[in-house]
């Protein structure tokens, strides 16, 4: 018995160390990270194509959004060979260009002739650009992605929720064209039987570990009057982040949050939000467009009864962007089959099946074919969409700026500690903080 | 080495001394490697302003800033706070609970070496892995556990949100963490009850103590050493909680879970500030090591009485 | 512990005390066990059963969590579905009910395979080291023994996060960044403070006039040792082992902080699991039913070894 347990243990640490040797150069293989949602499938069928013309086999890493950050970042810390390319999130792009986790694409978009005016000037500056509006490229845009809402089209339509809604608020029931309007659906749909049911207003971001509740206080706010900072003066923030203006918006978040969720909304980013609209909890659901094409096939909430509109505007009309480029890894030592990938990947005709397989292009020729804004019926939304976005802080020290934001945000909305003023007071003095330590103030 | 050796093995074996050394070298050669080494480079980390994701930013020394950065952050104090309310009752309610249960498991019933090993099972298990579907079971509208906190109080699921709630989720944890290490606690107990030998007992019946005189005045004070193990040992594990508080709340709602290690975690491996948190690393380190020590201290007391 | 069987023999509890002790230690003992049955009970069901209110106590077993543990699956149109030839496992059949097609294996077991390596070659090392050390430190003089086997001790009084930073460094320098190699360095390391210190209480045990007869008669201090010693020690180190193999098994920080796509083991992976939008819960049950069972066994097969381990560690300091 010991003899037996004894060889199975050696047997067991040779085993480790084996696997634990660098793997010699295999077989061409490439490995592709990125999160693990609808349209990383959607690329896993249309790489298939890739691995038929090259015969390199593609390999993923898919990691689901709330550990996404986390996981990859440090992988890129680590300078690890795990990632050949990576599809990587649109505020990494500062510090891993800066700190050469990227390799730099110029040269190469210059010899393949991969033209970055075919691409949408918002995708190009918000995933490939280091520093921003500069000709110095990190990636290739991928997935475009940006936040709007779905909802519930069939209830929207019955006519006697419209009746007791025109009657209550003096409007028809529709696609809310400003932030009032969609709180009143919210409040009005809030606790509502519908169809034998309880349901809920509205469903948004609430997320603490990682960037959800930023990423739907944000978007939101942008469209109140924040700004990160003075447009004249970078990096003042006092008066931008903090302006009156900033602090309703962060109280309309709460407010609507306090009225008009579900039950256990503390925690929500795309997977929640999307399963509360699936299993037909909510009227109305703040996510990225990435859920849509998921949503709109979904048997229960899907076709007929799904209907999505683009931010509702306040003082400003923003939303806020999602989305990835493709980038090589430099620490990959197959840098040369990567580098094939992307340029498979740019071609329009492979960027026109992307779309239509569920993935967002931002190739030009794509978005922009007479066709695309009824292609599909979330379609129009996305296009209006994209044409107002804006994204976080892109800096090197994004994820310090992002956690702060984080803490802040959800002790106040979510925790319901202190005011709106005091949190972006607070927001200021510690993002200040950063970028003293940057040297950038 | 009291007899004298033999003169058959100096020749045909190593010497002792060289016996002694090869045995011991490797274990604390590993332990140099991976433990010391690293501590000592921890302690150099703190006091520069070193980033890990700024391979080639230039170092510098920032004396002792790291450190007065790191005691008078308000977070971080918050974060002690949470820590010290999350390690207080844990170790009330495990060791209310585990010594309970010793004590009834004492009174050897039927079959209670079958039951001590079912009570056992918890704490066999992975906290990450369990916490995290101890999430599933906290879940306000379809999860059991509020469903029978539902049951028995009558307030509505809806209302029940264990992980969302400012006031129950510092309890969501307490609880996961006593339903893993009550029996931890018990075990120790038990051995402690074990360890009372008969004739004091016997003696107490002589003098027709009661049963309650005896088990305030034999069973508790006897068994207190070990007890006050058990709250050490529980103590120092759960000031360094991270794996199931990270996977049933993530520091949340705000920042009412966020435990020490959570708050370091995002300082060394979110923010990348490396010499910051080395700084908060040490500081803990000294203080569980320092807080270990008085309490040690304190138990060899005990024990001599 | 020897004391167990006669304890309290004069003064032993009367029937009813035993049967209302016994009562309520049992009703506890089936509380705490309610979670893990759940664990179980969701492994087999349907991801809709899963999530019903109220929690469904009745309902049709069925295997999808488990292969949407082990596979990965693409959303299809009914009508290629239709066009497919026979499904070739239950597995298959499962997933297109839903309709999706098997794309192919998970990272599940890998992972899997990951946990197994690391755990049980961590805890060989330990167990092999912590054995000679404790011994050299049981029957040798070795200079400031106590300081250094304190120190040894308190090396476990540090946050594994704090660990983790110079560690994520070296490791990075040295290439053993996400390798199996690195972990089970790693773990063992942590382990072996651990073993030495158990190991030694268990070796003091061992009369050394035993090891000196057979030296004596003619063995080297090597051959006392593996044939005198060790067979003698077989229950400590057997404890020790479950204790180092419990913790290599379970751990999580240091595995979610320092491994990635090739030596990652299963606690980092299974809260990753996650379904077509939302988290597939009978998918994370069946992974947690899977990584549970052996830690199950081993508890009820050791459980002896592992009270004495227990106990006895406490009980030295």
């Amino acid at each position: 018995m010991q003899m037996k347990l004894k060889a199975l243990l050696g047997l067991a640490s040779a085993l480790a160390l084996s696997s634990a040797l660098p793997n010699a150069a295999k077989a061409e293989q490439l490995t592709l990270c990125w999160a693990a949602w609808d349209p990383a499938n959607a690329l896993v069928e249309l790489s298939k194509d890739f691995t038929a013309k090259t015969k390199i086999d593609m390999k993923f890493e898919f990691v689901p959004w709330t550990s996404y950050a986390d996981r990859f970042l440090n992988e890129l810390n680590s300078q690890g060979k795990l990632c050949d390319l990576i599809i990587g999130d649109s505020q990494w792009i500062g510090g891993a260009a800066e700190n050469g986790h990227y390799v730099k694409l110029n040269e190469f978009f210059d010899k393949e002739g991969i033209k970055m005016d075919d691409f949408v000037p918002a995708t190009v500056v918000g995933y490939s650009e280091w520093p921003k509006n500069t000709p110095n490229y990190w990636a290739l845009p991928a997935m475009g992605d940006v936040v709007g809402w779905t909802y519930r089209k069939d209830w929207f339509e019955k006519p006697e929720l419209q009746k007791e809604f025109k009657e209550k608020y003096g409007w028809d029931l529709g696609p809310p064209k400003t932030y009032d309007q969609l709180k009143q659906i919210a409040e009005f749909f809030q606790k509502r039987e519908v169809d034998g049911k309880t349901v809920y207003g509205a469903s948004i971001y609430t997320e603490r570990g990682s960037e959800g509740i930023t990423m739907g206080v944000t978007n939101v706010l942008y469209d109140w009057g924040f700004q990160y900072e003075n447009p004249k003066k970078p990096y003042e923030m006092e008066g931008f982040v903090n302006s009156p203006d900033a602090v309703k918006g962060l109280e309309f978040y709460k407010a609507l949050y306090d009225c008009c969720t579900p039950p256990g909304s503390s925690n929500v980013y795309m997977v929640e939000s999307a399963d509360a609209f699936k299993s037909g909890q909510v009227a109305m659901q703040m996510n990225f467009a990435f859920t849509w094409p998921g949503l709109y096939k979904d048997e229960k909430v899907g076709g007929d009864r799904i209907g999505f509109f683009p931010n509702p505007a306040e003082k400003a009309h923003f939303a806020q962007l999602g989305g990835q480029g493709i980038s090589v890894v430099s620490y990959s030592e197959k840098r040369d089959a990567a580098l094939q990938y992307i340029k498979w990947f740019a071609q329009p005709d492979v960027q026109a099946k992307w779309w239509e397989l569920g993935g967002y292009s931002c190739l030009k020729a794509v978005v922009n074919a007479p066709g695309f804004a009824s292609s599909q019926p979330y379609a129009q939304a996305f296009l209006d969409s994209m044409a107002i976005v804006k994204d976080f802080w892109a800096e090197p020290s994004y994820a310090s700026l992002l956690q702060d934001m984080q803490k802040r945000v959800h002790n106040y909305v979510v925790a319901g500690n202190g005011t709106a003023k005091e949190a972006l007071d607070g927001l200021v003095k510690d993002w200040t903080e950063v970028f003293e330590e940057d040297g950038k103030i | 080495m009291a007899t004298p050796a033999p003169i058959a093995r100096r020749v045909r074996g190593l010497s002792d001394r060289a016996i002694a050394w090869a045995f011991i070298a490797p274990a604390i050669t590993l332990l140099l490697a991976i433990n010391i080494f690293p501590l000592l480079w921890a302690i150099y980390l703190s006091f520069t302003n070193y980033r890990a994701n700024r391979p080639n930013a230039v170092v510098e020394g920032v004396g002792l800033r790291n450190y007065q950065r790191v005691l008078t952050d308000p977070d971080i104090w918050q974060a002690m706070q949470t820590t010290a309310h999350f390690v207080f009752w844990t170790i009330v309610l495990q060791t209310v609970i585990g010594f309970a249960l010793a004590y009834l498991i004492d009174r050897k019933f039927r079959g209670h070496a079958f039951w001590t090993t079912i009570i056992l099972i918890p704490m066999m298990l992975s906290p990450a892995v369990v916490g995290n579907f101890w999430r599933f079971l906290y879940e306000p509208q379809i999860g059991l556990f509020a469903y029978a906190a539902s049951m028995v109080t009558g307030i509505p699921t809806s209302e029940i949100r264990m992980l969302g709630d400012v006031s129950l989720a510092p309890w969501a944890i307490i609880i996961v963490d006593t339903w893993m290490w009550t029996p931890y606690v018990m075990l120790i107990c038990l051995a402690g009850l074990r360890s009372i030998p008969d004739y004091i007992y016997e003696a107490a019946e002589v003098d027709r103590a009661s049963s309650w005189r005896q088990f305030w005045s034999i069973t508790v004070p006897m068994a207190l050493p070990f007890i006050m193990l058990a709250v050490l040992f529980r103590g120092i594990e759960n000031f360094k909680m991270f794996d199931m508080v990270t996977l049933l709340t993530g520091g949340g709602p705000g920042s009412v879970t966020e435990v020490a290690s959570i708050t370091l975690k995002r300082a060394a491996f979110e923010s990348w500030a490396t010499g910051r948190a080395s700084a908060f690393a040490i500081i803990l380190f000294v203080a569980v090591f320092g807080l270990a020590n008085i309490y040690v201290k304190a138990l060899n007391k005990v024990k001599q009485r | 512990m020897s004391s167990a069987n006669t304890a309290h023999s004069v003064v032993a509890p009367s029937d009813t005390s035993k049967r209302v002790a016994g009562t309520i230690v049992i009703v506890y003992a089936l509380i705490t066990l309610i979670p893990l049955v759940w664990i179980f009970l969701t492994s087999i069901k349907s991801p809709p059963d899963s999530i019903s209110y109220p929690p469904k106590i009745v309902f049709t077993p069925t295997l999808e969590g488990y292969c949407n543990l082990f596979t990965t699956r693409t959303r299809q149109t009914p009508d290629y579905i239709a066009a497919l030839p026979e499904p070739t496992s239950t597995c298959d059949e499962v997933t297109r009910k839903r309709n999706m097609v098997i794309a192919g294996p998970s990272n599940f077991l890998p992972r899997f395979v990951n946990s197994l390596v690391i755990a049980f070659g961590s805890t060989f090392l330990a167990v092999f080291l912590g054995t000679l050390a404790a011994y050299g430190f049981s029957r040798f003089k070795v200079p400031l023994a106590d300081d250094l086997l304190f120190f040894i001790l308190s090396t476990r009084m540090m946050p594994p996060i704090a660990v983790a930073i110079p560690i994520y460094l070296m490791y990075r320098e040295l290439g053993l960044s996400d390798t199996a190699l690195g972990m089970i360095l790693l773990y063992t390391a942590v382990n072996v403070s651990l073993a030495v210190w158990l190991l030694k209480g268990f070796i003091d045990e061992i009369p050394r006039e035993y090891e000196e007869a057979a030296m004596i008669d003619g063995y080297t201090r090597l051959q006392a040792f593996r044939k005198v010693v060790l067979p003698q020690a077989t229950t400590g180190i057997a404890a020790t082992a479950i204790f180092c193999l419990i913790f290599a098994w379970n751990e999580y920080a240091f595995a979610a902080l320092l491994t990635s796509g090739q030596a990652q083991t299963a606690p980092p992976f299974i809260p990753t699991i996650i379904g077509e939008g939302g988290q597939d819960w009978p998918a994370v049950a069946a992974g947690t039913t899977i990584f549970l069972v052996p830690i199950l066994v081993f508890t009820i097969l050791l459980r002896k070894q592992l009270l004495r381990g227990i106990t006895f560690g406490a009980v030295r300091k």
